[in-house]
């Protein structure tokens, strides 16, 4: 196995684009040395990215912030503005592994790994955050839902990877909340999660609804209907039972060794209706 | 042995919470596990595992891997001797399989390396030819007449023919007539259970260093709660004499029963045998939950009847476990353990255990126990629930005392029973308000303990020191407790003495260590040998002052006359008296070796509340105390260790621990992601209640306390959960997806 260390992100680029065995890139290095050890991957090639300019910064940008590729969980948690603007994406960032991994997992690593279970994608998604990915041939930006193809697949092209995520601004009223299911307190991997992420008018009805779904489906899911339902009201018990309806209806989850379809199906709707409550009330929502 | 005459005896170090002894060097990475050692020109051993549930072996070519470099030896079954005791035999063939590979995860070759990345590539070059073969791996499946059979010819005699081939076992325990009991019942309530396999979640993957001339003498360096365990299965396994063979136990990463058996240690003597090099051979997680000894799977029907003011007229269970791939007859303790917490006029418990495509079982915190009692404890809660009555007061009506003629056969001496009750009821947990959801669960617990052989030597050193050897791995402080029986016996200080644990060429035989029989046996063999020393010491003082050897007694630590007709001598102190011991006769010492008997039977009781998220299943413990009785506790802390540690992992069990087979009969969670142990943030302060009811079988009124804390966490959660779901729960684990598709219907 070669361990680079490339000098910029082009140079990045090109190595990767012209591997002609297994290549892995590294930034949190979360999911990658855990493969290793496992022995369920012997890349020819480790791209070292995480020393790039901006890999490890937070910088604002138009209201919204620019989050680079290999700032940590534990970093995130300590930035207070973005906490304050987007307390849903930082508690489900938050929520990746131990103490121990936080220091180093990323929000990037967990979007790119695919898995239809990271706790750091549902909130990015509610969020509208936007991938800067950059490639051989330059940088483009791809909303983050569109990152995850399935589980452990993404869209990204051979020489591709993802630099910076931005998070825009959010309008005045506004708040979002992730919500996971795991058997354990934590430690774990998501059976089920849901995040919701809400605009309120003055009056406290909801003028915009954007739920997404994890670990019930191939990918990461944005439920419209069920953003819909909460549109135009507060969230009352028919409105909260008519977005949880469109939630189980967008669930098509497998039974495995950690939930079964029914469970993981209820479980989404039971975490998409207490998110949504919860993010009301950080929108200034009262009931 | 008797209990002392003394029971108003002032202990000045036995009782107080000294520092442990191998803390700093735990703490600092100082202590030497079983993958620490190491040795010049050693080579890495690693293990080839079957794939499939069960398969035939055809034919296993290892000339590729052989001929790579860096490799120095590839061994099969064939390099191990083939044993003809049959539990050495199944020891040597789950340590590699010979003509079926009998589970996913058993070994079927081990290669030798000159590097762990070589031994890795050797072993994806050892082609192995399989024919796959039907498999079983659910208890109730595989007792079925036409089930796929494990191994054929394994049965006992007592076995009724006609039955799988799969079912090795049969055992019956009880007394009365319980038809008539069953009549004079008010209420009736039978149950099926069902319990998952669980692993002791040890931290310490098996490691071990061997090395094995071709003059047939070796040396193995492992980490195992018996090395004179490993000392017998490698001499079995590699045909050697027992005396050319000398195994050191190290330091232990927890053990829980799990390390009462070989996996690897045999396979890295075989490699060094053929490559005349030492070879280390360390586990990985995956190696540790795939093929090493977790506990039985279980499946059991409980009866039992009651008046509606609470007495029990009559109870039968039976018992279905299965112990993996193997004869086992950890289902006799569990039939024997079932119903020991009651004083019941009529009782009958049957026992059967069958062969299932699954890991060798290997013990587990009072094996067979939990799960039995589980069930008992699960059915007896619900008739309180029913007949509505108190549980405690239910438990307290019917519980076992001295003189009680046990379900198992014995008549009971001096047991806690009552006391663990009353203490329960007395404490402030049992009457605490509840909430919505929550809900309250108790349940009683026991175990035998035991005893066994034992070897302590006791030396007196020339600074008036004191060195203790035994012959036991320390897996739960025991080291700490020896020192402070032999302090507490000589009467010197306990950081005078330090407890350290002899290779198997340096000490006596001694039964491994399980059965918590360490503090118990040990420790009684210790303050024997004290007194050995002690009497010589004695004759060397009467030798000195010219008197007789009668007339010098021993007090405080020191020599002094019997009485004004010895004479005035001022008193010796044992270190000036071992100053000198050279010109008094030589060194002193003592010693003492016994098959200890009268480990004195243990009882606990555990509270607990649970709260449940009626709408996703999920459990949390919201508060826990556990009472035992101790006998007497040597170090309180310690002791309160193992109530807590016995409590956690029945968490664990209760909750989410499961062994989760797929179709294919291959094991899905081999890692402590989806194997999952509790982790710090599951569990509430653990509350302890010690009671001390000396066992009469120990000079200090010890009684072993390391076992029975795991047993009644599963029923006491379970009847905590059933009360705040409002459903009866009648399988573990409870998990999520369990418990909301039993609350939602």
């Amino acid at each position: 196995m070669r361990y680079v260390k490339p000098e910029s992100f082009e140079a990045a680029a090109t190595l990767l684009r012209d591997e002609t065995g297994i290549s892995r890139i590294l930034a949190g290095g979360t999911d990658v040395l855990v493969q290793l050890k496992a022995e369920m991957v012997e890349p020819d090639l480790m791209v070292d990215l995480k020393h790039l300019p901006g890999m490890r910064e937070i910088v604002a940008e138009d209201g919204g912030f620019r989050i680079g590729a290999a700032v940590s969980g534990a970093q995130l948690g300590e930035h207070d503005a973005v906490k304050a603007m987007w307390p849903g994406v930082v508690e489900g960032v938050e929520l990746i592994g131990s103490s121990q991994v936080q220091s180093r997992a990323t929000m990037a690593g967990n979007l790119c790994t695919g898995s239809p279970a990271g706790d750091a994608v549902p909130a990015m998604v509610t969020a509208e955050a936007v991938a800067r990915v950059q490639g051989p041939d330059g940088v483009r930006d791809v909303p983050v839902i569109d990152i995850p193809t399935g589980p452990g697949k993404n869209s990204l092209n051979k020489g591709e990877f993802i630099t910076s995520i931005y998070l825009p601004a959010r309008p005045a009223h506004a708040g979002d909340c992730y919500l996971r299911f795991i058997p354990r307190t934590e430690m774990d991997i998501a059976v089920s999660s849901a995040a919701v992420s809400l605009t309120l008018d003055e009056e406290g009805t909801v003028t915009d609804a954007r739920i997404a779904i994890g670990a019930v489906a191939p990918t990461v899911r944005l439920v419209k209907d069920a953003g819909a339902a909460l549109v135009g009201a507060k969230p009352d018990d028919a409105a909260i039972a008519a977005m949880v309806r469109a939630v189980e209806a967008a669930c098509s989850p497998i039974t495995d060794k950690r939930g079964t379809i029914e469970f993981r199906t209820k479980t989404a709707g039971v975490l998409a209706k207490r998110a949504a409550l919860i993010a009301y009330g950080r929108a200034g929502g009262q009931l | 042995m008797a209990f002392d005459a003394q029971p108003t005896r002032k202990f000045n170090v036995v009782g107080t919470r000294v520092t442990r002894p191998d803390g700093v060097d735990k703490v600092t990475g100082k202590a030497a596990y079983g993958a620490d050692i190491s040795a010049p020109g050693m080579l890495h051993g690693r293990i080839l595992r079957s794939p499939h549930a069960h398969a035939r072996i055809v034919s296993i070519d290892t000339s590729e891997a052989e001929k790579l470099a860096g490799v120095k030896a590839v061994v099969t079954g064939a390099d191990l001797a083939m044993p003809e005791d049959a539990d050495f035999a199944d020891v040597a063939i789950n340590c590699l399989a010979r003509d079926k590979a009998l589970y996913d995860g058993h070994a079927v070759a081990a290669v030798a390396a000159t590097s762990k990345a070589i031994a890795k590539q050797a072993i994806r070059l050892i082609k192995v030819e399989y024919d796959p073969l039907p498999h079983v791996t659910d208890v109730d499946a595989a007792m079925k007449p036409d089930a796929p059979v494990v191994q054929e010819g394994r049965a006992l005699e007592n076995v009724p023919a006609g039955m799988s081939q799969n079912v090795t076992t049969y055992c019956k325990f009880g007394h009365g007539d319980l038809d008539a009991g069953f009549a004079k019942a008010d209420k009736i309530i039978e149950r099926s259970f069902k319990t998952a396999a669980t692993h002791q979640g040890y931290i310490e993957p098996q490691a071990c260093m061997a090395s094995l001339g071709n003059d047939g003498r070796g040396e193995v360096w492992c980490c195992t709660q018996g090395q004179y365990m490993v000392r017998a299965n490698c001499a079995a396994a590699l045909g050697v004499e027992e005396s050319q063979l000398r195994i050191t136990a190290s330091e232990i990463g927890g053990g829980f029963g799990g390390k009462t058996s070989t996996f690897i240690e045999p396979v890295a003597l075989a490699l060094s045998r053929k490559s005349g090099k030492p070879v280390k051979i360390v586990m990985t997680r995956d190696e540790v939950l795939k093929a090493t000894g977790p506990t039985i799977s279980s499946s059991m029907d409980i009866k039992i009847g009651m008046t509606k003011d609470g007495r029990i007229t009559a109870a039968r269970g039976e018992l279905r476990y299965s112990g993996g791939a193997y004869p086992n007859f950890t289902v006799e303790m569990g039939a024997q353990a079932a119903f020991a917490a009651y004083d019941l006029e009529a009782v009958e418990t049957i026992g059967w255990n069958a062969m299932t495509n699954r890991p060798k079982e290997i013990p587990y915190r009072a094996p067979g126990a939990p799960t039995a009692i589980y069930a008992v404890e699960s059915v007896v809660d619900e008739l309180c629930q029913e007949l509505g009555l108190d549980p405690l007061d239910v438990r307290l009506m019917n519980a076992a005392d001295k003189g009680t003629l046990s379900s198992y056969g014995p008549t009971f001496n001096d047991i806690g029973l009552v006391a663990t009750l009353e203490a329960a009821k007395a404490h402030p947990h049992y009457t605490a308000p509840l909430s919505e959801n929550q809900g309250r669960g108790l349940s009683c617990g026991f175990w035998f303990n035991f005893g066994g052989n034992t070897c302590v030597s006791l030396n007196i050193n020339d600074d008036g020191t004191v060195g203790v050897v035994e012959g036991n791995p320390d897996i739960g402080g025991s080291r700490a407790s020896i020192s402070m029986m032999a302090a507490e016996e000589l009467g010197v200080p306990y950081d005078k003495v330090r407890t350290v644990i002899a290779d198997t060429s340096s000490l006596g035989f001694n039964d491994i260590t399980d059965g918590s029989r360490v503090t118990f046996a040990v420790g009684l063999a210790t303050i024997e040998a004290a007194r050995a020393a002690i009497k010589e010491m004695c004759r060397r003082v009467a030798k000195i002052w010219d008197i007789d050897e009668d007339a010098v007694i021993w007090e405080d630590g020191c020599a002094k006359p019997a009485g004004p007709n010895a004479g005035t001598h001022p008193p010796m102190t044992l270190a000036e008296i071992a100053a000198i011991a050279g010109n008094t006769g030589g060194p002193i010492a003592g010693h003492h070796e016994v098959n200890a008997d009268g480990a004195g039977v243990s009882f606990g009781v555990h509270l607990c509340d649970t709260e449940v998220d009626p709408e996703t299943g999920a459990v949390k413990i919201l508060r826990y105390t556990v009472f035992q009785d101790a006998g007497k506790a040597v170090h309180p802390d310690y002791v309160e260790g193992q109530m807590q540690g016995g409590a956690v992992q029945g968490i664990g069990w209760a909750l989410n621990e499961e062994y989760i087979y797929g179709e294919d009969g291959r094991l899905q969670n081999a890692a402590f992601l989806d194997y999952r142990i509790p982790v710090a943030s599951d569990l509430p302060p653990i509350e302890t209640v010690i009671l001390e009811i000396p066992n009469p079988g120990h000079p200090y009124g010890v009684r072993g306390v390391g076992e029975t804390p795991i047993v009644p966490p599963l029923a006491a959660i379970a009847n905590a959960v059933s009360r705040a779901a409002n459903v009866r729960l009648t399988e573990l684990p409870m998990s999520p997806p369990r418990v909301l598709k039993a609350i939602t219907g």
